[in-house]
């Protein structure tokens, strides 16, 4: 009897997240499955695989699987590697902890569009970007960094913004790393070096892993600092799969095919979860 | 010249004076106990001769070696940590045999020192687990090890058993002292235990305010301790203070009158005079109840029965709150009126400045 009123006071809530998954979830498996183009009103007759087919053979499709496991896998790398670095560093008291910790947090409150047009129009430019004035003062040929290296330009834009959330992680956890452990290192006659490698590393391990899985299911659906930095360009030098489903969708009007490469996205998502859950998710269970 | 000589240590914190001048010496192979109230610096001045603390001034020397600027690792002191601070993503094993490791000691002397202290605390069949698969009996057995594996100068205890349960306590104090007693090195022991630091210690240090109150062994500091803290500190319950309300001279003998009653002993036991703004201390167990004519009477408020004892909370006739102990099975009931007999023999006497007036002991006298 309990149990029912419980399951009747829960439902509206389930119910409606139900629907709120399941409505979107049908109706791209449908739109996969017919033919339906903005620029063709009116024909929605059933095409099987096709479009699936279709996504796949795009010579762009293998690119941007490519581009995608890169720029994920690149992110992750700089901002753990940088995180951890930083973060101990600012872990010992200093006069101006407090600004140098806002500073280096503040990145992450910046919209994901701002930071493409600060690092596209202010840092990158060839012409008045710092880089560009730094290259030249150095009697260096500037470099049209969004043309010449356009995926290692979104890596950078990308791992700016996410550093921040790996050093929040990062100088939590080390807050909590217990004091009395380093001093017993320190009496066994271990160097700051022995203590950050013996103790303060093992230690990070859970938020390391914490980090990589929210980052990567963040980092697979990049998509604002390609639209406004580089478009996908040039050619498809820097076009994710987020980015093509994007194309497809918007630019080529073909919502048919774009849903079946949501589809296949989905899919892919979901083998990588899987993997990553395999392999650092027992670091999460005590 | 002793083995670990402190001279005239300081240590101020920003504007805290945590240790006022500390000089001790302590003799090879001694167990000693620095007891206090919590702030007192006995946790300070521990850490300071471990160096995890520096010194503002003073200087420590151990076995003909000045320590008091080197860093702690090099200082051949080892310590156990109240939390016991083991790594804990390293086995059991692994956390032995770190500092060792450290040292790039060879192999077969890691194993074997290992093989010895696991076996000496009987951890030999926990080598491979974590910490975390411990309970906090074996974790504190893990640090003393981690602490033996070195085979320091000096062992430094930092209130190890204050995170056990009751028996656990009772238990792990005998391993320390039977450790001790095996191992034979000198061992500092800070706690705020005084029932460890009167069992453990050959001698105990009382600090009080970053100074020190008295050094002694237990039974002198319990006996004839030199200040009103000491008195107060060591011993449960608390010894009872009674202000001395008049005192008459009558020729050889003197004649206090406290708490509504009267004492006398003789007046040459007296070094020094006293006056009416002196204080007698009696402990609980140097008073007895008795059935009439006691120095002292009043109204029993409340009695604790402890078994083995019993706890009488008398209210004496001028209102004054004391302790007295009673047989086990005494048949005394609540607002019950008592006398009390004074054992003079065993009185101690305070001075206005807190200071405890030497007395010679009664049998002394009469010899």
């Amino acid at each position: 009897m309990k149990r029912t009123i419980t399951r009747l006071l829960m439902a509206p809530s389930v119910i409606v997240l139900l629907l709120w998954m399941i409505i979107p979830l049908s109706m791209t498996i449908y739109f996969s499955t017919i033919h339906y183009n903005l620029l063709y009103p009116g024909s929605t007759r059933f095409v099987g695989w096709l479009n699936y087919d279709f996504f796949i053979t795009d010579p762009a499709f293998l690119t941007a699987i490519g581009n995608t496991t890169l720029l994920v896998g690149s992110v992750l790398i700089i901002t753990v590697v940088l995180g951890v670095a930083l973060s101990a560093l600012i872990d010992k008291p200093f006069f101006g902890r407090g600004i140098v910790r806002v500073l280096l947090i503040s990145p992450f409150f910046v919209m994901p569009t701002v930071n493409a047009l600060v690092w596209k129009n202010m840092m990158m430019n060839p012409v008045y970007g710092i880089f560009a004035w730094i290259w030249q003062s150095l009697g260096l040929t500037p470099i049209d960094w969004l043309s010449t290296y356009p995926l290692f330009s979104i890596i950078v834009m990308v791992s700016w913004q996410w550093l921040p959330f790996a050093i929040l992680v990062f100088v939590t956890a080390l807050q909590s790393q217990d004091h009395e452990q380093k001093e017993a290192a320190q009496m066994d006659g271990a160097t700051s070096w022995h203590i950050f490698r013996y103790l303060t590393i093992p230690h990070l391990s859970r938020p390391i892993t914490v980090v990589v899985m929210i980052e990567a299911i963040f980092l697979l659906s990049v998509f604002a600092q390609i639209y406004v930095s580089t478009n996908g360009g040039p050619g498809y030098s820097s076009t994710n799969l987020a980015y093509m489903i994007y194309n497809q969708a918007l630019l080529q009007f073909n919502v048919g095919t774009a849903s079946a490469g949501g589809l296949i996205a989905v899919v892919l998502a979901n083998i990588v979860a899987f993997f990553l859950i395999r392999a650092v998710g027992k670091n999460l269970t005590v | 010249m002793s083995y670990l000589t402190i001279n005239r240590l300081q240590k101020h914190y920003d504007n805290y004076h945590a240790l006022r001048g500390i000089n001790l010496s302590i003799e090879e192979g001694e167990f000693i106990v620095f007891v206090g109230p919590s702030g007192c610096g006995k946790s300070t001045l521990l850490r300071t001769i471990a160096g995890l603390e520096t010194s503002s001034s003073g200087k420590i020397n151990l076995d003909g070696q000045e320590i008091s600027e080197l860093a702690p690792a090099k200082r051949d002191l080892a310590m156990v940590f109240q939390s016991y601070a083991l790594y804990p993503h390293m086995t059991v094993k692994e956390n032995l045999s770190f500092a060792l490791r450290l040292a790039k000691a060879p192999q077969t002397e890691i194993d074997e020192k290992v093989r010895i202290a696991s076996t000496s605390l009987q951890l030999d069949t926990l080598l491979e687990r974590k910490p975390k698969e411990l309970s906090g009996g074996q974790r504190q057995r893990v640090a003393i090890g981690r602490a033996i594996v070195r085979q320091p100068k000096v062992f430094l205890f930092d209130e190890p058993l204050s995170n056990l349960d009751a028996a656990l306590r009772v238990q792990m104090r005998l391993e320390l002292a039977r450790l001790h007693k095996q191992l034979g090195t000198t061992m500092i022991y800070v706690t705020h235990d005084q029932v460890e630091a009167m069992t453990l210690a050959d001698r105990v240090v009382i600090l009080n305010a970053g100074q020190i109150e008295q050094v002694g062994t237990p039974l002198e500091l319990y006996r004839q301790p030199k200040s009103r803290f000491v008195a107060e500190f060591i011993g449960t319950p608390k010894m009872n203070l009674i202000p001395i309300d008049q005192i008459d001279n009558q020729g050889d003998r003197l004649a206090l009158s406290v708490g509504g009653g009267k004492t006398s002993f003789p007046v040459s036991r007296l070094q020094e005079d006293i006056n009416t703004n002196s204080t007698l201390g009696i402990r609980p167990e140097h008073l007895a109840l008795v059935d009439s004519d006691g120095d002292l009477s009043g109204h029993v408020e409340l009695i604790e029965h402890l078994g083995s004892e019993a706890y009488a909370h008398v209210r004496l006739s001028n209102q004054q709150r004391i302790i007295v102990k009673a047989a086990a099975r005494s048949r005394i009931k609540d607002e019950q009126q008592v006398h009390i007999n004074i054992d003079t023999d065993e009185i101690i006497l305070l001075n206005d400045s807190d200071r405890v007036i030497s007395m010679i002991a009664e049998e002394t006298v009469y010899d």
